[in-house]
């Protein structure tokens, strides 16, 4: 069972955790009880080191060396035939030992079968690119790059894909704050209007999902619309929602619905 | 050769029609809006449903056009991240003036629901606003309203005048 968490607030931290609980984790199996995993992991043995492999979900999972990953991957697309580079990207570990974890996820049509090729690498250290081998690879190493600051060496175009180029920080590791940095918080103003606007433009304000019926200043109440700035006591008469002024707007013809006439007769 | 005659007693003396600039200019802009399609997110869906038939923003002379050098009102509907702000500001600085905003949705009046560090809390940060439209995402019938609204704000003011600069700056 998962473990209750509060919904109103997830935001907060949590200051009573459970003394007995035990976070579920998904069942390892050996490799042996796959016919095509064995021989696939078989086949990248032969050539590379393995540190690690269990199969997870009906998918192998392996664990090699970072250096390994662009051989390993040429293995297994031309031998192996797992010819689809799925996903691949990283894991922020740093706070834990200072590492990211690397994932290859590939896929075979033919087989049928998936296999998640994983390594560490310190922080600091770039990967060798498998652009070569999957055009795939190009946009999810760039986004890597984006998200992690982790570089691939011998990518052909390695820059930011999803932030812009002169951003600063790399949103996805866990140490950026999901409402962005003091960078992040002013970036529009800086780039738009220079840094001398902060003070004109203001802080940005964060979560105003408050809505005051009773500020005329900023809200009007629809079908209830005062003056700006009017003291608002909650018994304002309904304000009539009309196309046009009562006088009439120049040369346009006001709709009165009192002269007008209600077709019921289809054959007219 | 045809005779054109003028009857002066009928059609409200028609087709002299003695008015002000004023009226004459504002009876222009206010009913031929033209704004500039700015479908950001799921907000645009509502506003594609506000130009197509079955609301037909025809009617109130409001033609979305593709280009700003031929609009007059920018309909801000959707999410603006921080990555396209510099555009919403250089699209509307292409507009020629008179020219107005209109925010359309949560995401493009505070930022919504997206409380992240990659999306503008609000496009008036960036772009001076005239009228900002609730909802998530406010139905046709609401943006419809908001150009009527528009059109009263315009006939209020003084056409004659140089439209005073709604400029942050």
């Amino acid at each position: 069972m998962r473990a209750y968490t509060p919904k109103d607030d997830v935001q907060a931290k949590a200051y009573y955790t459970d003394r007995y609980y035990v976070a579920p984790q998904v069942p390892k199996q050996e490799v042996e009880t796959d016919e095509v995993f064995t021989a696939d992991l078989a086949a990248i043995k032969g050539k590379f080191d393995v540190k690690e492999a269990y199969i997870q979900v009906k998918q192998m999972v392996v664990y090699i060396n970072a250096n390994d990953i662009y051989g390993v991957l040429e293995l297994m697309r031309d031998e192996l035939e797992y010819t689809q580079l799925s996903e691949m990207s990283a894991i922020d570990w740093l706070a834990k030992d200072n590492t990211f974890e690397i994932f290859y996820q590939m896929l075979s049509m033919n087989k049928r079968k998936r296999i998640r090729i994983k390594f560490f690498i310190k922080k600091g250290e770039a990967v060798d690119s498998v652009e070569k081998l999957f055009r795939s690879a190009d946009w999810s190493e760039r986004e890597m790059f984006d998200m992690f600051g982790i570089e691939a060496n011998n990518h052909p175009f390695m820059k930011r894909i999803l932030m812009p180029y002169d951003w600063q920080g790399n949103p996805l590791l866990k140490t950026y704050p999901l409402q962005g940095d003091e960078f992040a918080a002013w970036y529009e103003v800086d780039k738009i209007y220079g840094k001398e606007a902060r003070d004109v433009i203001g802080p940005e304000n964060r979560d105003p999902a408050k809505v005051d019926r009773y500020d005329s200043e900023r809200f009007a109440r629809l079908g209830h619309e005062v003056p700006k700035g009017t003291k608002i006591t909650g018994n304002e008469p309904r304000v009539e929602q009309t196309y046009q002024e009562e006088g009439g707007v120049f040369l346009v013809k006001k709709f009165d619905k009192k002269s007008s006439v209600i077709v019921d007769d289809p054959q007219r | 050769m045809a005779q054109h005659k003028v009857n002066y007693t009928q059609d409200g003396g028609l087709p002299v029609a003695l008015t002000t600039i004023d009226k004459v200019a504002n009876w222009g802009r206010s009913n031929s809006l033209w704004a500039m399609t700015y479908g950001l997110a799921c907000c645009g869906i509502e506003m594609m449903a506000a130009g197509a038939s079955r609301y037909d923003f025809d009617r109130f002379g409001t033609i979305f056009r593709a280009s700003p050098r031929q609009s007059d009102v920018m309909i801000v509907a959707g999410t603006l991240t921080k990555k396209h702000a510099e555009f919403i500001k250089r699209l509307y600085d292409q507009m020629t003036e008179p020219r107005w905003v209109i925010s359309m949705g949560s995401c493009a009046n505070t930022g919504g629901m997206f409380n992240t560090y990659a999306t503008v809390q609000g496009v008036d940060r960036v772009i001076p606003v005239d009228l900002y439209l609730p909802g998530c995402a406010p139905r046709p019938e609401t943006l419809q309203y908001g150009v009527m609204l528009l059109q009263k704000k315009i006939r209020a003011n003084k056409a004659s005048n140089a439209q005073k600069p709604k400029r942050l700056m």
